[in-house]
């Protein structure tokens, strides 16, 4: 998947609280090209899962919150399509109810955790410098800085990206992919990776329907070809239509993660 | 980059520092991971590390699903995973595979 953007050094990935200043992480594998001859080669069989290592660590990550009744909703979605604007909004009319704190992720700028913030979370921001993605190392740090109490919700708002961050486990509790009505119904079968790890996609700015060609039906159905059982909402940050229902899901994730047993 | 970087890391780690001279990975056809981006990137991500210059072999492995409606499993190269018999309840058998499968040392010279 990030194969091709160049993406994937983390030499560059920044974990910062708002007001607080940079902490480059280095991270590297050991050095190796030791000079050597060559000899005859015995094959070694590995039968080793690429991501492994990420994936060990989310599900630690996933266990440990979970223990602590923390659900974390991992969000994804092109660049724009109103994943920050939702949290805010979220936050100041729920965040009384059930404590939020968010991790924020981009290439660059603190701009998102300093909106998160303005709206009364606690934010970190993660740059990922030239990556498209976030994954279980960073979201791992980040949780260590951010500190989240027991029993809060804790979002983390992927890099704007509809491919990589599909194949990435970052320790959720539930995958959400928020697309816009202004990028076209026929999202889904152009970005099939992405809807099928999906539990949840939210359809924001519905209040623009009028003026755009997208049918919500259009995109549900291609949603639910590459992901049958996926739960399609439609609403609107703008003007708060159906955010009761966005809500509510956030209340039934609660009820569900409580009911799952660790794995 | 971020999954080759991780097969170097995992290949590394399992063979101690010893000089590898080819790495199997299996790929599985609805991973929509690009064989030929793998191979791009190995090239780089394998440079002044214990791989440095080995053939990397990618085995393509077909997506094949079953139906929990009809019960037939059948071929599917993409992501729309549908039944011939029209349904998209199934699930996957083969082609969601991303190993690294087995690699080559070089058995002399071996360093610790």
């Amino acid at each position: 998947m990030c194969l091709t953007c160049g993406c994937g050094d983390e030499d560059g990935v920044r974990v910062r609280a708002v007001d607080e200043h940079e902490h480059h992480h280095h991270d590297h594998t050991p050095e190796h090209g030791h000079p050597h001859g060559h000899g005859q080669t015995e094959t070694l069989e590995l039968g080793t899962r690429v991501l492994l290592k990420n994936d060990r660590l989310a599900e630690a990550t996933r266990t440990r919150l979970r223990a602590r009744g923390i659900d974390v909703v991992n969000l994804m979605s092109s660049p724009g399509s109103g994943k920050t604007s939702l949290l805010e909004r979220t936050i100041s009319e729920t965040g009384g109810r059930r404590e939020i704190c968010v991790i924020e992720g981009d290439q660059e700028t603190m701009a998102d955790a300093e909106r998160i913030a303005r709206a009364g979370a606690r934010a970190v921001q993660v740059n990922t410098g030239a990556g498209c993605h976030l994954d279980a190392g960073m979201v791992d740090r980040a949780v260590a800085r951010l500190a989240p109490p027991d029993g809060s919700l804790l979002f983390v708002e992927n890099v704007g990206n509809l491919v990589c961050p599909a194949l990435f486990d970052l320790g959720e509790s539930a995958k959400v992919v928020v697309i816009s009505v202004t990028e076209g119904d026929d999202k889904p079968l152009k970005y099939p990776h992405m809807f099928a790890v999906a539990d949840l996609v939210v359809v924001n700015k519905t209040d623009l329907l009028p003026y755009v060609d997208f049918d919500v039906d259009v995109l549900g159905k291609a949603a639910r070809s590459l992901n049958p059982h996926v739960q399609v909402m439609p609403l609107s940050v703008r003007n708060g239509s159906n955010l009761d229902h966005w809500y509510a899901w956030l209340g039934d994730l609660a009820a569900t993660t409580a009911g799952r047993d660790p794995a | 980059m971020a999954l080759t970087l991780d097969v170097v890391d995992v290949v590394a780690t399992r063979t101690a520092g010893r000089r590898v001279s080819c790495v199997r990975l299996d790929v599985g056809e609805l991973t929509g991971v690009v064989p030929e981006a793998l191979r791009f990137c190995f090239d780089l991500a394998t440079q002044g590390t214990g791989l440095d210059g080995a053939r990397l072999d990618i085995r393509v492995v077909p997506g094949r699903i079953t139906c929990r409606d009809c019960g037939a499993t059948t071929a599917c190269a993409d992501r729309i995973l549908l039944c011939g018999c029209g349904s998209a309840d199934v699930a996957v058998v083969h082609g969601e595979e991303l190993l690294v499968a087995s690699v080559e040392v070089v058995k002399e010279e071996a360093c610790a």
